[in-house]
C-alpha cells in the first residue's frame, strides 16, 4: 500500500538503527515514551527494541483509548445497554473490556442488552433513524482523532432533529495527560516523548509546546510506520545530546503545527471541557476530557439518562494502571498470559491490539530476552 | 482503534462522501472533516473520516533522508 509500505523498508530500517548506535553517547540512558497504543503495536510487531542500543529503553504510555477508560465509565455504558429502550452503538475494542461483576458489553449484550458495533458514528445515526422508537446511544471513546467524528454527528443529529439520538461522550485528551505524567515527578523517569502522529494530524504539534518547555522535554511528533518510529528515536536522541528540548516533527507529510482547523472548530462547536475526568492509570486528570457542550444538551446522555459516575478500582491482580503510568512492562504482571490472555482479558491493556499486553503477548513475549 | 490509514480518494460524491481505494478495495467514507478535497489525493483515514490530507512532497522528502541515513551507514560499516 502506498505511503504504507515504503515505511517498512527492512534495509533502511537497518541503515536507521546503524545511525542511531554512531549517535548514542555509551555513559547515557534515553527513556523514551511511546504515547500512542499505535507506536506500542508497531515496535511490537517490528521487533524494533532489539534494533536499538541498549542504553535506549521504550516505555508505554497511556496513549490507548480504550485501555484508558476506567471501569466506572463502562459500567454506565453497561446500565443504559442493559435499558429496554435502549440501542447502545460502540467502535469494537470496548465491547471487550472487562467491567465490574465479571461483566463487559459483549456480556451484556448475552444478557439480551441491544449494543451494536459501529465502524463510524454515521452507523450510529443510521441506527437511530432506522428505530425510532428507541434510545440510541453513541458510546464515544477515543483522543483528538476520533472526536471530530462524533462533533459531525452531534450537528447532523440537530439538523435532522433526531430527538432519539444522544452521545455518551468520554472523549480525552492528550496534552494534559503528557503533563499529567510528567507533574507525578519521580513516578516515572522520562527522557523524551514519542509523540502522537495521526492526533497532531487534528490538533497540530504546537499543543506540545508548552509541555516540553515547562517540563524541559524533548517531544517528536512520529509516524506509526517502523521507520517513522525509528527516525523519531534518531530525531529525540539527537535533541537529548544537544540538551535541546524542543517539539519537532517526523511526521511532516500529514501533520503541521496548527493541525486541520475545519475539525477542531467543529469539535469547539459541539464539545466542552472537562473539569476533572478519571484515567485508568493515572486517575483524576485536571482538564483532559471533554463533555457535549451545553448548546447541544439534548443529545447529551449523561443529562438524558441522568447517570452518574461511579470509581471502581481495577482488578487486584492486574497492573495495567502501573503500565499505564510507564511504570511495569506487562511481563511484570503475574497473570500475563496465563490467566489473562486476548481471549479472555482481565485487564483492558489485553483488549485492543494497542495495548501494551495485548502487543507484547502477540509479538513480544518468544523474543529472548527482549523487553516489551 | 486509533489506528488510521492512507488512502486515496478515487471519485468525490454528494454530501461531503467521497470513493477511497484502500489496497484495490473501494469504500466510500466522509470528507466533511477536511478542505477541498481532491481526486487523487491522499489522506489519512480513521473509523471513516478523512482527518486530514497527506502531503507527497514531504512524504519524498522524509524517505529520501531516511534512505540518505542509511546508505551512508552500509558505506561506513562495509
Ligand atoms: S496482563 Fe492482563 S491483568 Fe496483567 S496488566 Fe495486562 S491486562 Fe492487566
Amino acid at each position: 500500500m502506498k505511503y504504507v509500505d515504503e515505511f517498512r523498508r527492512g534495509d533502511i530500517a537497518r541503515g536507521m538503527a546503524a545511525h542511531i548506535h554512531t549517535l548514542v553517547q555509551p555513559d547515557r540512558q534515553y527513556r523514551l515514551m511511546e504515547f500512542c497504543g499505535g507506536h506500542t503495536h508497531a515496535i511490537a510487531r517490528y521487533g524494533l527494541t532489539g534494533l536499538l542500543p541498549d542504553n535506549i529503553r521504550l516505555i508505554h504510555g497511556p496513549g490507548c483509548p480504550v485501555c484508558v477508560l476506567p471501569i466506572g465509565r463502562v459500567d454506565s455504558a453497561i446500565e443504559l445497554a442493559l435499558r429496554p429502550d435502549v440501542i447502545l452503538c460502540s467502535y469494537g475494542d470496548t465491547l471487550r473490556v472487562p467491567a465490574s461483576n465479571k461483566m463487559s458489553l459483549y456480556q451484556a449484550r448475552a444478557k439480551g442488552a441491544d449494543v451494536r458495533m459501529v465502524y463510524s458514528t454515521s452507523d450510529a445515526l443510521q441506527i437511530a433513524r432506522d428505530n425510532p422508537h428507541k434510545q440510541v446511544v453513541f458510546f464515544a471513546i477515543g483522543f483528538e482523532t476520533t472526536t471530530p467524528p462524533t462533533a459531525l454527528a452531534l450537528i447532523q443529529a440537530r439538523q435532522e432533529k433526531l430527538a432519539n439520538f444522544s452521545v455518551f461522550c468520554n472523549h480525552v485528551l492528550t496534552p494534559p495527560a503528557m503533563r499529567h505524567l510528567l507533574a507525578a515527578g519521580d513516578a516515572v523517569q522520562l527522557d523524551g516523548f514519542i509523540g502522537p502522529s495521526h492526533v497532531s494530524t487534528v490538533i497540530g504539534s504546537a499543543p506540545y509546546a508548552a509541555v516540553a518547555a515547562e517540563f524541559a522535554k524533548p517531544v517528536v511528533i512520529a509516524g506509526f510506520e517502523p521507520l517513522d518510529v525509528l527516525q523519531s528515536v534518531a530525531m529525540l536522541v539527537e535533541q537529548i545530546n544537544a540538551g535541546r528540548t524542543e517539539v519537532e516533527t517526523q511526521f511532516t507529510r500529514a501533520v503541521t503545527a496548527q493541525g486541520n482547523a475545519k475539525a477542531r472548530s467543529l469539535v469547539a462547536q459541539t464539545m466542552t471541557l472537562r473539569d476533572s475526568f478519571e484515567w485508568r492509570g493515572l486517575g483524576q486528570v485536571p482538564h483532559s476530557a471533554l463533555a457535549i457542550h451545553p448548546d447541544f444538551a439534548e443529545f447529551d446522555a449523561e443529562l438524558r439518562f441522568a447517570l452518574a459516575y461511579r470509581h471502581v478500582p481495577d482488578h487486584k491482580a492486574c497492573e495495567c494502571g502501573a503500565i499505564l503510568r510507564g511504570q511495569k512492562r506487562p511481563q511484570d504482571c503475574k497473570v500475563f498470559a496465563i490467566v489473562c490472555n486476548p481471549d479472555n482479558p482481565l485487564g483492558s491493556c489485553m483488549v485492543s491490539s494497542e495495548g501494551a499486553c495485548a502487543a507484547h503477548y502477540h509479538y513480544g513475549r518468544f523474543v529472548e530476552g527482549q523487553p516489551a | 482503534m486509533c489506528l488510521a490509514m492512507p488512502v486515496r480518494i478515487s471519485q468525490l460524491l454528494p454530501d461531503d462522501m467521497a470513493v477511497v481505494d484502500m489496497d484495490g478495495v473501494s469504500r466510500e467514507v466522509s470528507v466533511a472533516l477536511i478542505d477541498t478535497p481532491q481526486e487523487g489525493d491522499y489522506v489519512i483515514l480513521h473509523v471513516g473520516y478523512a482527518i486530514g490530507k497527506l502531503d507527497a512532497e514531504e512524504a519524498a522528502r522524509t524517505l529520501a533522508l531516511m534512505d540518505q541515513l542509511a546508505a551512508s551507514q552500509s558505506e561506513a560499516t562495509p
